[in-house]
């Protein structure tokens, strides 16, 4: 009886300590949300969207901040999706499971927590100078690309695992190929989660500015991108900017800046979740 | 040399005439990139957002790589103008001779840094140099905690220090200049590369110290108070007149561009340099620095021109 008592106590002590620790997070999120909107939100405006930036923190806009980002989304989605997602159907599917596979597969697991700054190096060296595409868009995406491949080969992986072996198996009993099996079943049924690895993969690259400031990224760009090879800006480096500017507008402009960006990868996980629920 | 002056102003005006006569018939158009130190780029951008006004198809493109990354790109050829807060050091210049690149200097404004402490600190109102060094050398550390140490007469209390962090141009100007090497002093301050932070920290301890450039104390007045440094003759407080006409020694600097000479063949640079000289004086104000006497750019103009003959 005594020992059931210390029992229950324990249970809804860790329940408490549970309950705290899920608060804490949510709060601080909640707490810095809140601040944001009070400093930024009188801010935006449709002029903040279409003006170039400016040393008046008034006339300032995100314009071109802002087409970079979305360039950068876009060819960093097409670089990244097909060459993660085939990565990972190879190493889920078709590798045999042997030692350099389990090489590969320590490997990729490694560089999923590489820190960015080490991948703008290698995209400084490969992709502007070696491959001379200099400090673009192309080069830009390219570099987070191989940033986000890890967690989309990842995420790729994940999703296939759990898709019941009962399916594969009726399907190879039918005498569907490889091919058919992982065209026809596999990716139906895995689609949902693939997806939401590599949209909350995108998420992380849109917030991405120590890479891309190494790549060559600017801080001031009169334009938007026309081509894959032009230079550009993205948000989080117009935000670092303001931030460390001592007039208070432009601090405000950062939290309005930061409320767009929020609002991008918002958008972004609820498209994730759409998916996960829908498949 | 007032003689040299006029005479350097009428050519000046005669120049001016005679850009504005192009710009009437035919706009420029291209693309000019600059790269380096972010305590130089506010100014440029505001040049840069200005020139659009003028010449809306030239592309003017400001990246912050720092005053060292901005070089790097600048001695390979990939820049027209690298922005610098400091001036080139002899391994960058090196750099530059090795890829036949030869350029033009040019000081476009001034920042000071300013040493500050908490509004309801009565006893200090100045420092001499030789009491900054003897807080700040790197022997100080563990040994110069409390402010007593420094003038008998200070309270007996401790002190705490805040910084810019070490990597930026701003902690290598004042260890320069107040312990004699850049990069050189104690390690046991509070240091941040926002200088935001700095002001915070500062306006919340009574017993602070702390140093950062000019314009955050602009806007932060009411939150902090400006110590005054001795510069071998008199108690001189950082502003705008006193750091224009040098005599807030030794803590304030120039902030420089630098030309590659190829890019001066194209008329687009020539005219934006120019421009840049022409307005860097009202821009800076606007941004938080201090101009230059306005004889100084004419004369840089003047510089600029022989540059741009010679390298044609």
């Amino acid at each position: 009886m005594n020992n059931l008592r210390k029992n229950r106590l324990k249970d809804q002590l860790f329940k408490f300590w549970g309950i705290f620790c899920t608060i804490i997070g949510l709060v601080l999120l909640v707490v810095f949300i809140g601040d944001i909107l009070v400093d930024g939100l009188r801010r935006i405006d449709w002029g903040f969207i279409t003006n170039l930036p400016s040393r008046k923190p008034e006339k300032s806009g995100i314009y071109t901040a802002l087409m970079g980002s979305i360039w950068i989304l876009f060819f960093t989605t097409i670089i990244a999706f097909p060459i993660g997602v085939a990565a990972g159907i190879y190493l889920e599917e078709y590798s045999k499971k042997n030692k350099l596979a389990g090489l590969l597969e320590i490997n990729i697991s490694n560089l999923a927590g590489v820190p960015s700054i080490i991948y703008g190096l290698l995209g400084l060296e490969v992709f502007v100078r070696i491959m001379n595409l200099g400090p673009s868009v192309l080069a830009g995406s390219l570099t987070l690309s191989l940033l986000i491949l890890p967690i989309v080969i990842v995420a790729t992986r994940e999703a296939i695992k759990a898709v019941p072996s009962s399916i594969k198996d009726a399907s190879f009993a039918l005498g569907a190929s490889k091919w058919q099996t992982i065209w026809h079943q596999i990716l139906p049924a895995s689609g949902g989660g693939i997806l939401t690895g590599v949209i909350l993969a995108l998420s992380r690259a849109v917030g991405e500015t120590a890479p891309l400031i190494v790549v060559g990224a600017l801080a001031y760009v009169p334009f938007a991108p026309e081509n894959p090879l032009d230079e550009f800006s993205v948000l989080p480096i117009q935000i670092f900017n303001w931030i460390s500017r001592p007039q208070p507008g432009f601090i405000e402009n950062a939290a309005a800046a930061i409320i767009i960006l929020l609002l991008i990868t918002f958008i972004m996980n609820g498209i994730a979740v759409y998916f996960r629920n829908k498949w | 040399m007032s003689l040299a002056l006029i005479i350097g102003a009428c050519g000046d005006k005669k120049e001016k005439k005679g850009t504005e006569g192009t710009d009437g018939t035919a706009a420029l158009s291209g693309t000019i990139k600059v790269d380096g130190s972010s305590t130089v780029f506010p100014i440029t951008e505001a040049v840069a957002e200005e020139f659009r006004a003028v010449q809306p198809k030239v592309n003017v493109t400001v990246g912050v790589s720092g005053t060292g990354g901005g070089f790097k790109k600048f001695s390979r050829g990939e820049t027209n103008l690298s922005n610098a807060s400091r001036p080139i050091k002899d391994k960058e210049k090196e750099a530059c001779e090795e890829n036949n690149i030869t350029y033009l200097e040019l000081e476009v404004a001034y920042d000071g840094l300013a040493v500050l402490v908490h509004p309801e600190n009565d006893w200090v109102d100045s420092f001499t140099v030789e009491e900054l060094k003897k807080i700040w050398e790197p022997s100080a550390q563990g040994k110069i905690m409390k402010w007593n140490q420094i003038r008998p007469e200070w309270p007996n209390q401790e002190i705490h220090l805040f910084g810019p962090g070490v990597a930026s141009g701003t902690y290598d100007y004042f260890t320069e200049a107040v312990v004699g090497e850049s990069g050189s002093s104690r390690g046991d301050f509070t240091a941040s590369e926002d200088d935001h932070v700095l002001v915070q920290g500062i306006a919340g301890d009574k017993y602070s110290l702390g140093f950062f450039g000019i314009a955050y104390y602009a806007e932060n007045k009411d939150k902090l108070k400006l110590i005054g440094v001795h510069n071998g003759e008199e108690v001189v407080k950082p502003s705008l007149e006193t750091v224009k006409n040098g005599t807030y020694r030794p803590l304030s600097r120039p902030l420089f561009i630098y030309v590659n000479s190829t890019s001066v063949a194209s008329p687009e640079v020539v005219e934006f340099v120019n421009f840049y000289l022409d307005n860097a004086g009202e821009l800076s104000k606007d941004v938080g620095y201090i101009p230059l006497p306005s004889e100084n750019y004419r004369a840089q103009k003047e510089s600029f021109k022989t540059f741009v003959e010679s390298n044609k």
